[in-house]
């Protein structure tokens, strides 16, 4: 132990380390060479290896028929992405406190199947789902549209609010409830007063994963949208066609990793001052 | 008990639940204001559920449960005007100790000042002035049951249940805040206190009255002495006393005990003019060393300042008490001799036959 643990600890996360950050060094790289210098093989270090050129960053932001339009596919997806994700996590927290706090029967059907439901949806291959809910939107002329993309989404979303929240809630001791309603609270009150403000904790941990899985969707953005409405992972592989941009693309997938780097960072921060780690005995 | 108007009664009639733990059958009892009542019995007699059923939080399914002639088993929880204490240390995280004592008046609808100032002297009281800022988790466990009881109290609830208050708490903290309850307590003299414990000594410490529960049932309820003195059967006995009391089978003939080859002569009055098999209640402090009877050491135990000694008599296993450390050794015979006046004697099916 001691010193050579260490040593290997370090050397182990040295590797991993550039595992992780070099295909980030690589688009950051590639994303300031012009077409030469992509083509010419393996160059890293600007100016000493390659001439660095800002194209690949303007031509997101130019308009005409060189520029690559960013800003639309990013807002887009921006709301798609908040809209589902904050209706799954109202919804979805909602519908996790029903669960873990009273018992439903309807038949044979019992909470723990109720829970099953909701996971199950997310079993599924999402080829399955793909035909229904495109001729679902077509049904309700939602092809295409934001609209449309923010239904599907929330079905997608829902379950992972549910299962989340529902564990959670599952680790917030049910006399707390029962405290509150003593001292003189509404079930529902007892639920907004007491038990969601307890709740931070679970609730962005349910919503980080709602913004992952939202923001980084290709599967269903590339089969319900036509020209119309545009996501960014469709945009970004709109790009890929006979002559491919490489420095535009890199250029565009890091500016589409950003929004959930910096949510990353900041949560990460905020978890790690205890202020969400708030412990029940 | 003198007719008084003021006073509130808590009735319950035939009131039972159905409950994947614990069932309660048929509980009959009355209570009245201004009182402390005490339930004692052991962990799954039932009597968190019965705290539970008087706040609403489990259901009745037969009875009833009656405040001052008002159908509780109509109202919703929020709306008893009951107050609790939990064993388990139940604050709101979230908020201050000071928000946490005003909460409940918050929901009352007094105003944030009003209700501060409450909470401020209920915290003075409990011994937590200077704390109004913190948040609970940063409290030990004493000073968060502390801070649960401030806020029950604060209330003056009509009924103020507490559910083993002092169980999760260390030796010391516990009898220091057995010794404050009457104090804390007399906050709350309009209402009627239900504290339930698994101890006999708090239970007759604290209580004006007790009641003693086993399985889901009430099995007695009167003052403290009373019940410790005249324990109405052998269930009961085996609660009221720590270590608890013995019992052993003996042989009822003309108006003479048999224990064993010894021959108890009874007299005085009642007569007791029964024949056969009976229950023999042994208090462990009727037991004492030196005497004419022969007993086999089984095992002894010190308790702080006391000997506990499980013997193995001809009549079958008891306990005695011994003050002070003594040393026995297992297997070791000694003589022993049994207080014949303090024996409880019961029918063969559990009821007290002892009139004194």
């Amino acid at each position: 132990m001691g010193r050579s643990y260490n040593i290997i600890k370090y050397c182990c996360l040295m590797v991993w380390t550039i595992f992780v950050v070099f295909p980030f060094l690589w688009a950051l790289s590639t994303s300031f060479k012009d077409a030469n210098a992509v083509t010419s093989g393996a160059r890293y270090i600007p100016w000493i290896e390659f001439e660095p050129s800002v194209q690949g960053w303007t031509s997101l932001f130019a308009s005409g028929s060189q520029g690559i339009n960013i800003v639309t596919p990013f807002l887009n997806s921006a709301s798609v992405t908040l809209l589902a994700s904050i209706i799954s996590l109202g919804l979805g927290t909602l519908a996790a406190y029903g669960l873990s706090r009273f018992s439903y029967k309807v038949g044979f059907v019992k909470n723990s199947d109720i829970t099953f439901f909701f996971i199950s949806q997310r079993i599924m291959p999402p080829i399955v789902l793909a035909i229904p809910f495109f001729l679902m939107l077509k049904e309700i002329h939602a092809l295409d549209t934001i609209l449309g993309l923010v239904i599907v989404y929330v079905a997608l979303l829902l379950p992972i609010a549910v299962w989340v929240m529902t564990d959670f809630f599952a680790s917030i001791p049910k006399e707390l409830d029962e405290m509150a309603m003593i001292d003189g609270c509404t079930p529902i009150g007892a639920f907004f007063r007491v038990v969601l403000p307890n709740s931070t904790a679970g609730l962005v941990v349910a919503g980080m994963f709602c913004l992952i899985f939202g923001w980084n969707d290709f599967f269903f953005a590339f089969i319900l949208t036509f020209t119309e409405t545009q996501l960014l992972p469709v945009a970004i592989v709109s790009l890929n066609s006979s002559v491919t941009p490489w420095w535009s693309l890199s250029a565009f997938a890091l500016i589409s990793v950003t929004p959930l780097a910096l949510i990353a960072i900041v949560v990460e921060r905020f978890m790690s001052r205890g202020s969400l780690a708030r412990g029940f005995s | 008990m003198q007719e008084d108007s003021v006073n509130v009664m808590l009735v319950l009639k035939n009131l039972s639940t159905v409950d994947r733990k614990r069932s309660l059958s048929n509980l009959n009892v009355e209570l009245e204001s201004g009182k402390i009542y005490t339930i004692l019995g052991r962990t799954g007699a039932g009597k968190t559920e019965l705290l539970r059923t008087l706040m609403g939080l489990d259901m009745i399914t037969s009875g009833s449960l009656e405040l001052d002639g008002q159908d509780l088993a109509r109202l919703p929880v929020r709306k008893r005007e009951m107050s609790m204490v939990y064993q388990q240390f139940i604050n709101y995280p979230h908020l201050s100790v000071l928000q946490n004592v005003a909460f409940p008046l918050r929901r009352q609808g007094h105003s944030v000042e009003g209700a501060n100032e409450h909470a401020i002297s209920a915290l003075t009281l409990v011994g937590l002035s200077g704390f109004e800022d913190r948040m609970p988790r940063e409290l030990s466990g004493g000073q968060q049951q502390r801070v649960a009881i401030a806020r029950a109290i604060v209330k003056r609830a009509r009924i103020l249940l507490m559910d083993e208050p002092l169980a999760n708490l260390d030796y010391k903290l516990r009898e220091k805040l057995r010794e404050e309850f009457p104090r804390l307590l007399a906050e709350n003299t309009d209402g009627i206190i239900i504290y339930t414990t698994t101890e006999p000594a708090e239970a007759m410490q604290l209580g004006d009255e007790m009641i003693v529960m086993h399985e889901g049932q009430i099995l007695t309820k009167g003052a403290p002495e009373q019940i410790f003195e005249v324990p109405a059967s052998v269930e009961v006995a085996k609660l009221i006393s720590d270590p608890p009391v013995s019992i052993v089978k003996g042989e009822f003939v003309d108006g003479q005990l048999v224990l064993g080859k010894k021959t108890i002569e009874f007299s005085g009055e009642p007569e007791i003019t029964l024949n056969g098999t009976i229950q023999v209640g042994i208090r462990p402090d009727a037991l004492s060393v030196g005497g004419d009877t022969v007993a086999e050491v089984i095992l002894s135990e010190f308790s702080g300042s006391d000997t506990i000694v499980h013997l193995s008599l001809e009549f079958g296993p008891a306990v005695m008490l011994v003050e002070g450390i003594h040393e026995f050794k297992p297997d070791q015979s000694i003589s022993v001799s049994l207080d014949t006046s303090r024996l409880l004697l019961f029918t063969a099916d559990g009821k007290n036959i002892t009139e004194r």
